[in-house]
């Protein structure tokens, strides 16, 4: 059994495993961190998806002794029911998720394209998600949402 | 839930945290599950009590058999059963899909939710409106004709005092039969119904706050990983336990041809079930896939029936020269879940509690209690949210494995499954081949219309088939999922002389069939209204002009007229002007009347066709769709948008491939789905009619999809596309053929 140490969502935090190739995502899991979800440990799907050192990044690609010392954000580390991030909120304003299991991968991914680029055009937004998939067909209140958290429209 | 939070929880508590995910505690369960002389709840859909109680201090609880995928039952049961009741939706807690604690109302399945279950929990409401007002009509010594029920309280119409409910009934069970004649309210003084009410579990879906399926755990549990054959009909020869022996705590567990590894972590089940050695037999029973339609037809193993048959054949007088024929062909395709299906399950020798995200808790208990030889009684199936399932995913699958392998080890089990498991094992939308023909004259009267289609007969709403594991573990498992109608509206909606429907029921599916959203009709509808549109071009018509001369039904008249309005339709017959341009546009229509009972829903779509490539790019769809009263107009337009796309998705790219063993399209790579660049302008109207029965938003709006799509191609190019998926390798070679 090895400790990796990492950053998540501010707090200092060890996850243990006998594998240092164990994917970030069953580790942030493993710590009850399950907002980020598990859609096909392939990298296709985005469902995993969190920010490593501010990067949007698939966490069931990224092994433990790859991350350790960086920083991750997730879902939860974005902001809460009651002080949500303007994009959770902008999702929450329009009703975006049906089954919502790739929200959380969603959103953070969006969250970090406003962050890089605070204004994108609506094709920008389309690019960004591009590795998201959504099975219920949430995709135009997606971008109608994003649109809206960058001020723009809604 | 945290995982440090669940250690810290005892295990009944997390049983009421199940029923917690909804937001509400409920008093009823920790009773239950804390022992206390349990008073087990009445669960007889044809009483009141079953669905609702009242808890005394001003709130109602609401117990729901049709279960939330996403499609916002949990706020729009609560609109029905509030309006009708007079209280407002914050009042009103909420169950669901709970054998212990909730009635059956059957599958939540058919896009019925609504239509049915809803309009269940409507009567119950009313019934129990009517009952509050008898109280307080004697309380106050006035007549029940005068008193209104509003706001929690029954108050007399002309103003006054109110006699809180709480104060009427206090916790006092109703004991009454559902009176289905309990006056309804009218819907021109409805408060709640047809109010676009935000969905309660959208806040925490947002910020990572809702335990899913894949997130529950329970105290003591394992972690499994079940290894399916590399075959689908492959027997278990021998397993080589040394090759697992370096991973701590793992379990390899086997019942016959059933192989599963547990584990203390899931990570190291991840890693044993990718070390286990097995050496399974050969198999290699499918069909060709390239030859698959030709199968189909070639099969003499059916049974046919006419299933529709109306008007009169011509007599004599027949325009043979005109008769027109066409095939068409819709592939096995996968439900395609973000998530692969997860449960858990807690198995002892004389009871079973299982944790599922299938749409079937109900139904699934007599399986499991058969399956595991314990009574109805002692199975409990409680429902979580999971990734949307869109039919019958692997959800019931993942939980027989879950239950079965929890007795084996004597420990609540999770089983999660991977992608490959869920795209390659989940049961599979079935391969529907449809030959269509027919005649028009050059007014646009349809003559004669006959379509033949060949199905598996298990989608004759058969509970026969299988579940994996017991059917690998050799248990006793007749009653497992039952794939749902898919015959309907393979006739066409519009007036004709002699209409007939017969259907070749082939002995079996090629892979496990299942419903997959909308069963059968997305293809029934692509035959029925491409050929409408080929009968349209046949005879020189605009087909949106083709339709309505054909259509009597004015509702189906004004969906037409309304989508229509929307695209700023041209009237002209198809194809277009401007068809051998390097890109070729064109506009596409279908409607269909779901089911001939359902929703009326008409749709066209603008398409570019890139000639050299092949490549379709849909560049907008325009839906309008009525569904009798709506109760919830964000909730049902999500569900229209929802359907176009995962429909589009279905027509542009998705077809599951397979060779003579197994299922090779398990990924994403291999088995597609439409992405964010992919998607077109989409303009729904809603077509709001309060005093008519509400009926199914969730499926009608897949229908209609991939004929419009294919139309629009037709109008863009001049060639026909008749096969699913409309890939650009296919459309290519279709408008080569051209």
């Amino acid at each position: 059994m090895a400790n990796y140490r990492l950053r998540i969502n501010g707090v200092d935090r060890a996850i243990e495993s006998a594998d240092p190739n164990q994917p970030l995502l069953y580790g942030l899991r493993g710590l009850g961190l399950t907002a980020t979800k598990f859609g096909c440990g392939l990298g296709q799907c985005g469902a995993c998806s969190v920010l490593l050192d501010g990067r949007p990044t698939l966490s069931c690609l990224e092994t433990l002794a790859n991350v350790e010392g960086k920083s991750v954000v997730t879902l939860e580390g974005l902001g809460s029911i009651k002080a949500p991030h303007p994009v959770q909120a902008a999702f929450i304003k329009e009703q975006v998720p049906q089954c919502g299991y790739c929200t959380s991968g969603i959103i953070v991914t969006a969250a970090a394209l406003l962050a890089e680029k605070p204004k994108p055009t609506e094709d920008e937004v389309r690019t960004a998600l591009a590795g998201n998939l959504c099975r219920c067909g949430t995709h135009v209140r997606v971008i109608r949402a994003v649109m809206s958290a960058s001020g723009q429209g809604g | 839930m945290s995982a440090p939070a669940a250690q810290a929880l005892t295990r009944r508590t997390m049983l009421k945290a199940g029923v917690l995910t909804v937001g509400f505690a409920l008093a009823g369960v920790q009773t239950r599950a804390e022992g206390n002389t349990p008073a087990p709840r009445i669960l007889d859909p044809n009483e009141l009590d079953s669905f609702l109680a009242m808890d005394g201090d001003g709130t109602v609880t609401l117990f729901c058999g049709k279960v939330d995928l996403g499609q916002g039952l949990r706020i729009a049961m609560r609109q029905i059963a509030g309006e009708e009741l007079g209280v407002g939706v914050d009042e009103i807690k909420y169950v669901e899909g709970d054998t212990a604690l909730t009635p059956d109302q059957g599958r939540t399945s058919g896009s019925n939710g609504i239509q049915r279950g809803g309009m269940q929990i409507r009567r119950a409401a009313a019934t129990a409106r009517e009952a509050l007002i008898a109280l307080a009509a004697q309380r106050i010594n006035m007549a029940a004709d005068d008193l209104v029920a509003a706001g929690g309280e029954v108050r007399p119409k002309t103003g006054g005092a109110g006699i809180r409910f709480a104060d009427l009934i206090g916790t006092r069970s109703f004991n009454l039969k559902l009176n289905p004649k309990a006056p309804l309210k009218a819907p021109a003084s409805y408060t709640l119904v047809g109010r676009p009410l935000a969905r309660p579990d959208v806040p925490a879906k947002c910020t990572g706050t809702l335990t899913y399926m894949q997130d529950f755990t329970l105290p003591d549990m394992v972690h499994a990983r079940v290894i399916r054959p590399p075959a689908i009909g492959a027997k278990l020869l021998a397993i080589d336990e040394g090759s697992i022996k370096d991973l701590p705590g793992v379990k390899a567990v086997r019942i016959k041809d059933f192989l599963a590894v547990v584990a203390d972590d899931e990570w190291t089940a991840v890693r044993a079930s990718r070390a286990l050695r097995a050496q399974w037999s050969a198999w290699s029973g499918l069909p060709e896939q390239d030859k698959l339609a030709a199968t189909l037809r070639a099969d003499r193993d059916i049974t046919d029936e006419v299933v529709v048959t109306r008007g009169q054949r011509a007599a004599g007088n027949a325009p043979d020269a005109a008769t027109r024929s066409a095939s068409y062909f819709w592939p096995m395709q996968s439900h395609g879940s973000i998530g692969p299906s997860c449960a858990v399950a807690d198995v002892s020798n004389d009871s079973a509690t299982v944790w599922t995200a299938s749409q079937g808790t109900h139904g699934n208990r007599k399986t499991f209690a058969r399956f595991l030889g314990l009574s109805e009684e002692a199975v409990r199936l409680i429902y979580l949210d999971g990734a949307g399932c869109y039919g019958m995913n692997g959800h019931e699958d993942a939980a027989a494995d879950a239950a079965i392998l929890s007795r084996a080890v004597g420990r609540p089990v999770r089983v999660q499954w991977s992608r490959e498991d869920e795209h390659g094992w989940d049961p599979k939308g079935p391969p529907q081949l449809l030959d269509i023909s027919g005649a028009v004259d050059p007014s646009g009267r349809i003559l004669a219309w006959r379509t033949e289609m060949w199905l598996p007969q298990t989608t004759r709403g058969l509970p026969d088939i299988p579940l994996l594991a017991p059917a690998a573990a050799g248990l006793d498992d007749v009653r497992g999922l039952q794939p749902g109608l898919i015959s309907q509206n393979a006739d066409p909606p519009y007036t004709a002389d002699h209409v007939e429907v017969l259907v070749h029921w082939l002995k079996d599916a090629p892979l496990r069939p299942a419903p997959i959203r909308s069963p059968g009709k997305p293809a029934n509808c692509f035959a029925v209204e491409s050929f409408t549109d080929e009968l349209a071009a046949a005879a020189g018509l605009d087909p949106v002009e083709f339709r309505l001369r054909g259509l009597e039904d004015k509702r189906g008249v004004e969906v037409i007229r309304r989508a229509a309005a929307l695209m700023n339709w041209q009237s002209r017959p198809s194809p277009g002007a401007n068809r051998n341009a390097a890109v070729a546009r064109g506009r596409g229509f279908a409607y269909v009347h779901y089911k001939h009972s359902e929703s009326h829903v008409a749709m066209g779509m603008e398409v570019a066709v890139e000639r050299a490539s092949g490549r379709i790019k849909v560049e907008r769809v325009a839906c309008a769709f009525d569904c009798g009263q709506i109760i919830n107009p964000d909730g049902a337009r999500g569900q229209v948008e929802g359907s176009i796309l995962q429909t589009l998705s279905r027509a542009l790219m998705e077809e599951v491939r397979f060779d003579r063993s197994r299922v090779t399209s398990v990924d994403w790579n291999s088995y597609p789905i439409l992405r964010f660049p992919d998607v077109p302008k989409i303009d729904i109207v809603l077509i709001d009619r309060p005093t008519e029965p509400p009926v199914g938003a969730g499926e009608a709006a897949c229908t209609t999809v991939a004929a419009a799509l294919a139309n629009a191609v037709f109008d863009a190019t001049g060639a026909r596309l008749r096969t699913v998926p409309f890939t650009p390798e296919r459309v290519k070679a279709t408008l080569n053929g051209v």
